[in-house]
């Protein structure tokens, strides 16, 4: 197996883990355990959506990303501004006072991902009317969304629109622009993308429907944005014309922003992401009618609510909408970039049953008979005690052989309330006058050293001291 | 015939936006033993029909699903008014849904015969007065 495959970007810093469930309980796809006292994630099981980092009161998950230094190891170097980045700024009228911020900061070359946006909302177009018997179509913008279907929906991987997310689309005409300008290899060129969200951090490193991204490092929207405010000049006649994107492009940062942009009626639009959970179950059940696109942000508010950004979700979304108000809908065509060779994917997503219980469907059949067996001995609390988020978890962990029933505090309490009784049974039925039996004397020992060991089974932190790893 | 694994559903009769849990929560079973993706949506839109049905028609009742390595058997039994008319009943279109129900989205008349479309084998056995046992099966 590829372990690329299931990279993830959200990352534990143990030092800060506390070994409580906040996370375990708020992971939409159960991708987290605490064992010993703390988090663990499960590499197959999670989908980089973020919501433990937003969730830990502890700041023990934390997102990884590149630093803006990277931009030293290339000759040439092109930002990629996520529309999302000027919904940080207050008051901002012009998006040219961020692009001309990004070149002063140090970057050679700036692409708007708006920009590829309209170019990706074109394609999509065309696509839909294309195969319009075939809706509805599930964006694929959001990579946690992508990798969450690929997970969990097996039925609606092909759904998704085949098309690349915009900021791809963007890579590859940047690089191919900074190639004519510079002459340079492509290896020498670097394109950097600025971003919302560390889903996109693990998109550029392992992507799907795609082989390989022309993305080379992905920074964090909250390292640039204080970096930038010095150089934001609002005298708008020292400002390059660099923006070339309209209302369409940049309101791929909202919640409904890519719906938008295909100008269709009749689309959904579900973001955050136990919200976007049920709207894929009901559309797996074919329970949502007369949809011919369905659109999905894993972040509450659409890429304004990203993790790595700064501004309250909503103010920025509300600070979209007034930024493009005057704007032309849209200001770039497929036809007028011809770099942009195949702006369709190369590759079919394939389901990938992670939650599966065993290899073969006999072998699952049977170790499901034994979790629903188990689920019935635990009392149904699900209380994260054992560091599963639920009782069925837990049951399903043993299954798998990565768990205990001991770990399950109520059944550990009955064994352990079961030994002490017996234990009293054997002593207070002994004589005082005399030795006990030899059987007697075994069993007691036997009770005594069965005690010992459900207690020290029960998960004491190990303490000591190993150097603040993150896992 | 080896290993049977039987889930057991009790369905509420009045309650709308219940209806459905059970049928999803089979259907999630079913992915985690690895069945293929058809079979799956074949097993949980039949199932869903019958709960929608039971809802409906019968005040509730219940399910039990039974999984072997050759099928899965939903036995969805009521103690509802039963079917007075069966073969009318399985006409697509045909529905003696209350109005209040249809003006929910229900009641199309496509509830029978969908289960038919969407499993192997489907048995009806209903008594006017007593209720209806219908036993549906998809093969794997």
């Amino acid at each position: 197996m590829n372990t690329n495959k299931f990279i993830r970007s959200v990352r534990l810093k143990e030092s800060a883990c506390r070994g409580c469930i906040n996370c375990i309980k708020h992971c939409p796809t159960q991708a987290i355990r605490v064992h010993n006292g703390k988090a663990h994630i499960i590499d197959k099981f999670c989908i980089d959506c973020g919501r433990c980092i937003s969730y830990c009161p502890h700041h023990a998950k934390i997102p990884v990303y590149d630093p803006l230094s990277v931009i030293n190891n290339f000759r040439y170097t092109v930002a990629l501004p996520a529309p999302s980045l000027y919904a940080q700024y207050n008051n901002l009228t012009n998006v040219d006072i961020v692009l001309n911020a990004l070149l002063r900061l140090g970057f050679d070359d700036v692409y708007e991902v708006s920009a590829a946006a309209e170019l990706v909302s074109e394609a999509a177009r065309e696509y839909i009317r294309a195969h319009a018997e075939e809706a509805p179509f599930i964006s694929s913008a959001c990579p946690s969304v992508v990798r969450l279907i690929r997970v969990k929906f097996p039925s609606l991987v092909s759904r998704l629109l085949p098309i690349k997310a915009p900021v791809e689309a963007a890579a590859e005409i940047a690089r191919a622009r900074a190639m004519k300008k510079t002459g340079l290899k492509p290896e020498e060129i670097g394109i950097i993308f600025i971003s919302p969200c560390p889903s996109k951090v693990s998109y550029a490193k392992a992507p799907l429907g795609i082989e390989k991204s022309n993305i080379d490092n992905v920074v964090a929207i909250k390292d640039v944005y204080p970096l930038l405010l010095p150089h934001m000049k609002h005298d708008e006649s020292q400002l390059s014309p660099i923006s070339a994107s309209g209302r369409i492009g940049i309101g791929w940062s909202n919640a409904g922003g890519e719906a938008g942009g295909l100008l269709v009626d009749n689309y959904l639009a579900a973001d955050g992401i136990v919200n976007i959970l049920r709207v894929l179950e009901e559309l797996e059940d074919e329970k949502l009618h007369g949809l011919t696109f369905v659109e999905l942000n894993a972040c509450s508010g659409g890429c304004v609510g990203g993790t790595l950004t700064v501004e309250n979700a909503y103010i920025a979304a509300a600070k979209t909408k007034r930024l493009v108000r005057y704007q032309p809908v849209s200001k770039n065509h497929l036809s007028d970039n011809p770099e942009l060779k195949n702006i369709y994917w190369a590759d079919n997503v394939e389901y990938e049953p992670v939650f599966r219980l065993g290899n073969t469907f006999k072998e699952s059949l049977r170790m499901m008979g034994k979790v629903e067996e188990l689920t019935a001995q635990f009392p149904g609390l699900d209380c994260g005690s054992c560091g599963a988020p639920t009782c069925q978890t837990l049951a399903e962990d043993i299954v798998r052989g990565d768990a205990a029933p001991n770990d399950c505090i109520y059944v550990l309490r009955a064994n352990i309330a079961d030994l002490s009784r017996k234990i009293s049974h054997l002593t207070e039925n002994a004589d005082p006058e005399r030795t006990l039996s030899e059987e007697d004397d075994r069993l007691l020992h036997k009770y005594i050293k069965e005690l010992t060991t459900e207690l020290t089974s029960f998960g004491v932190p190990d303490r000591s001291g190993k150097e603040d790893p993150i896992t | 015939m080896g290993e049977v694994l039987n889930f057991r559903y009790t369905i509420d009769g009045d309650d709308f936006t219940r209806a459905g849990e059970a049928s999803s929560s089979v259907k999630n079973k079913l992915k985690q033993l690895g069945l293929d993706s058809d079979v799956i949506r074949k097993v949980s839109i039949a199932m869903y029909e019958g709960e929608i049905n039971m809802v409906i028609h019968a005040d509730g009742g219940n399910i039990t699903v039974s999984v072997t390595d050759s099928d899965i058997t939903m036995v969805l039994s009521d103690t509802g008014p039963g079917i007075p008319d069966v073969e009318k009943a399985m006409q697509e279109g045909y529905s003696t849904a209350r109005a209040e129900v249809r003006s929910l989205g229900f009641g199309a008349g496509m509830g029978l015969p969908n289960m038919k479309k969407y499993t192997d084998e489907m048995h009806i056995d209903t008594t006017i007065g007593k209720g209806t046992t219908i036993t549906m099966k998809v093969h794997i």
